[in-house]
């Protein structure tokens, strides 16, 4: 399994069209993810940037249904391609009954949770929490086979096999997390989610651990949904970044055009936020305000009562997800009214695109220097 | 805040007559053990062992500046902002406010100069008390007001610094009604109660949305500036610490490995481990892929490595980086580096990365 150029390359592996996520019933209803269209192909990594009850995990666990009570899907599709080259075996997970989401699950479709801390039983080895996974999954394997395979996948995530005997406890958080990618891996899965994999460890484990994924996806051609509050990361890390906020997306673009020319104002907001490690210092303001209580959304756009360029329309209807001006086929798609193909727009949504680049994959972090 | 190292002119001080820059608290040398004894199954007693959390911590904390203080987890900052809040006592070392060494005596006069915010907004406010009680206690105990018409005034201007306003929608809400980023405020308006001149922030805004933690931070830098406080920045986050603080320092395995001004310590970083700090930290404008200088994970500080502590991971360690503690030597203006490499005797050309641009 490589990420080949080509068909397959550029080939969507999961679809989800207007997906609708709610907690809770009725009037009291809270919307946690509102009519969001996302596509996640071949060999892609894909990041999900938002703030604390943006929708990005509420998102991930509908779209793989491991949503809980109170939350409820109310709407939308989620459509699994687990072969481009037989459309028959596509599938809609929504659907998906009990029997096929097992089958579906891990084999091709994985997710590394948030807090790997607590997400590996404490009273279990690595190696037994690694095995049940296989055993459970493979149920012809043999015992032999699937320790062997536990040490082919420790090694995979840069841990010497003879941690397989360790506790949870014994080991560190960088390498638990490692162990909950491996475990992720174990049955070779097309489609990783990742929530918020890293947040919890030091820099220096950060770097190392992403640079381990990047080098997973690009040796074993799976893709990646890589959520994450900080975006600063993902312009290092993501092909495609989508940009949430009050359950909605509002902006989705290739990662280096997101970073050089952002078109949405709460993108360009959140680009503000992370001072550089660079040049001049300058006096930079975030965003003010705070994000909205999702119980009592304000109407239109929910970014209205912090952008500085509202209009009344803003307030009045939210703007679809449509291409902004300039050409099209950059797989760039925003929802604000000010990107209508007026002339006069803010300057900070408006900054030009940056320069094409020769065809092929997306290098990681080669973004331009912002102006 | 006319620009972020634009600072008033001398004099423009509410706090007190001290002009800025001038040295308001002083750690010397703060040391800080645990002793832990590990427990077996049957109640057995394992060996006494001593966690060394911070080492030989010396700081000077500036009237109208901001020392930032970065390390990893593990790393010791939290710890050297506890002793100089006084929550925990030093091993050894000790403690200057205005040159007169600090004893438990001093303690309530202490407090009412050096006060501290915590990380964790949703953690540090009672969940019972509303806006007006947190900030009422302080300025009884500390005389700030009295009377019940002084008090309710004195809340108010609080709020007001810390611009939660209107303040009359804020005086009376309970925690859960706030977001992150006000609790943090209400936070700030506490420590500012006893009428501190220093201030010190133990990760003020990693807890809170990204998109609010610059306007947090840019709140205690109107403060350092209109009213000269002095202000500690424990942080993880390097970038932010260059943004927002006057001064870097940073921590390592509970020891100090490179302190300077800010741009100066992140633009040419001396010693490797700030080097690795910087090579891994998220930077959008990188030109190339993020190339780490160094590997490995933090040591254990029950048995910290001798010498340098950084030698194991460090890709530059010399023979003498595994033996002999390295002292701080100068690297530049108010720039040093606990490094062997920056050190005369040892420095030779072949392993010497120059400042900010070490070997590949």
């Amino acid at each position: 399994m490589t990420a080949q150029p080509g068909l397959s390359a550029r080939s969507p592996v999961l679809e989800i069209e207007g997906l609708c996520i709610e907690y809770g019933t009725g009037d009291g209803a809270v919307r946690a993810v509102i009519d969001v269209d996302l596509v996640l192909h071949r060999g892609e990594v894909v990041g999900l940037a938002g703030e604390s009850g943006s929708g990005k995990s509420t998102l991930a666990y509908g779209a793989t249904r491991l949503l809980r009570p109170p939350g409820t899907i109310t709407g939308g599709s989620v459509v699994f391609h687990p072969d481009p080259k037989r459309p028959e075996l596509t599938v809609d997970l929504l659907d998906a009954g009990i029997t096929e989401l097992r089958r579906l699950r891990w084999r091709e479709l994985a997710i590394v949770l948030q807090s790997a801390m607590n997400a590996l039983n404490p009273v279990l080895s690595v190696e037994t929490q690694l095995t049940d996974t296989l055993a459970a999954h493979l149920p012809g394997s043999t015992h032999a086979s699937r320790r062997e395979r536990a040490a082919d996948l420790l090694r995979l995530v840069g841990i010497s096999p003879d941690r397989l005997r360790s506790y949870p406890h014994e080991l560190s958080g960088g390498m638990k997390q490692r162990v909950m990618i491996a475990m992720a891996l174990a049955l070779e899965p097309q489609v990783v989610i990742m929530d918020e994999p890293t947040t919890a460890l030091d820099v220096v484990t950060q770097r190392e651990i992403l640079q381990e994924v990047i080098e997973l996806r690009d040796r074993l051609g799976f893709s990646v949904l890589f959520i994450t509050h900080d975006l600063s990361l993902l312009l290092e890390l993501a092909d495609t970044i989508a940009v949430m906020y009050a359950g909605r997306l509002m902006e989705i673009a290739p990662a280096r055009r997101l970073f050089a020319a952002p078109r949405h104002p709460y993108t360009a907001g959140l680009l503000a936020s992370f001072p550089s490690l660079h040049g001049e210092r300058r006096v930079m303001t975030g965003i003010p305000g705070s994000p909205p209580d999702l119980r009592n959304p304000p109407p239109g756009c929910p970014f209205h009562p912090r952008c500085g360029f509202a209009e009344p329309q803003c307030r009045q209807a939210m703007p679809p997800l449509a291409p902004p001006p300039g050409p099209v086929g950059w797989g760039r798609l925003v929802a604000c009214w000010l990107q209508d193909g007026r002339a006069d727009r803010p300057d900070e949504i408006a900054r030009p695109e940056p320069p094409a680049r020769p065809a092929g994959p997306v290098p990681t972090g080669q973004g331009p220097v912002q102006p | 805040m006319s620009a972020v190292d634009g600072h008033p002119p001398d004099g423009a001080a509410l706090n007190g007559d001290r002009p800025t820059g001038a040295t308001v608290l002083v750690a010397r040398d703060l040391t800080k053990h645990y002793k832990v004894r590990e427990r077996g199954l049957r109640g057995s007693v394992g060996p006494k062992r001593v966690v060394h959390a911070a080492e030989d911590i010396s700081l000077e904390l500036r009237a109208g500046r901001v020392s930032a203080v970065v390390g990893e987890s593990g790393s010791g900052k939290t710890t050297l902002a506890q002793m100089l809040a006084w929550l925990i006592r030093p091993t050894a070392g000790e403690i200057l406010l205005d040159g007169q060494r600090v004893t438990r005596r001093s303690l309530r006069a202490y407090r009412h100069r050096v006060q501290i915010v915590f990380q964790d907004p949703f953690a540090s406010l009672n969940p019972v008390h509303d806006v007006h009680y947190h900030l009422a206690r302080p300025l009884r105990i500390h005389r700030r007001a009295r009377g019940r018409a002084a008090v309710d005034e004195a809340v108010e201007a609080l709020l007001a610094r810390v611009r939660l306003e209107p303040t009359r929608q804020f005086v009376h809400k309970m925690p859960h009604e706030l977001s992150g980023g006000q609790r943090q405020r209400v936070a700030i308006a506490r420590a500012l109660a006893a009428g501190p001149s220093v201030l010190l922030a133990d990760e003020p805004v990693s807890m809170l949305d990204v998109s609010i933690r610059l306007g947090v931070l840019n709140l205690l830098g109107d403060l350092r500036d209109t009213e000269s406080l002095a202000i500690l920045y424990v942080t993880h986050d390097i970038a932010s610490a260059r943004y927002f603080a006057d001064t870097v320092t940073v921590m390592y395995a509970g020891r100090l490995v490179e302190s300077g001004p800010a741009v100066e310590v992140t633009d040419h970083p001396s010693h490797p481990y700030t080097q690795l700090l910087l090579s891994a930290a998220p930077d959008p404008e990188r030109a190339a892929p993020a190339v780490i200088k160094g590997s490995g994970a933090a040591p254990s500080l029950v048995n910290p490595p001798a010498g340098c502590r950084f030698h194991p991971r460090c890709p530059f360690a010399m023979p003498v980086c595994r033996t002999q503690r390295p002292p701080d030597v100068p690297v530049g203006p108010g720039h040093v580096a606990a490094c062997w490499l920056r050190h005369p005797d040892h420095a030779r050309a072949t392993v010497h990365p120059p400042a900010g641009d070490p070997p590949a």
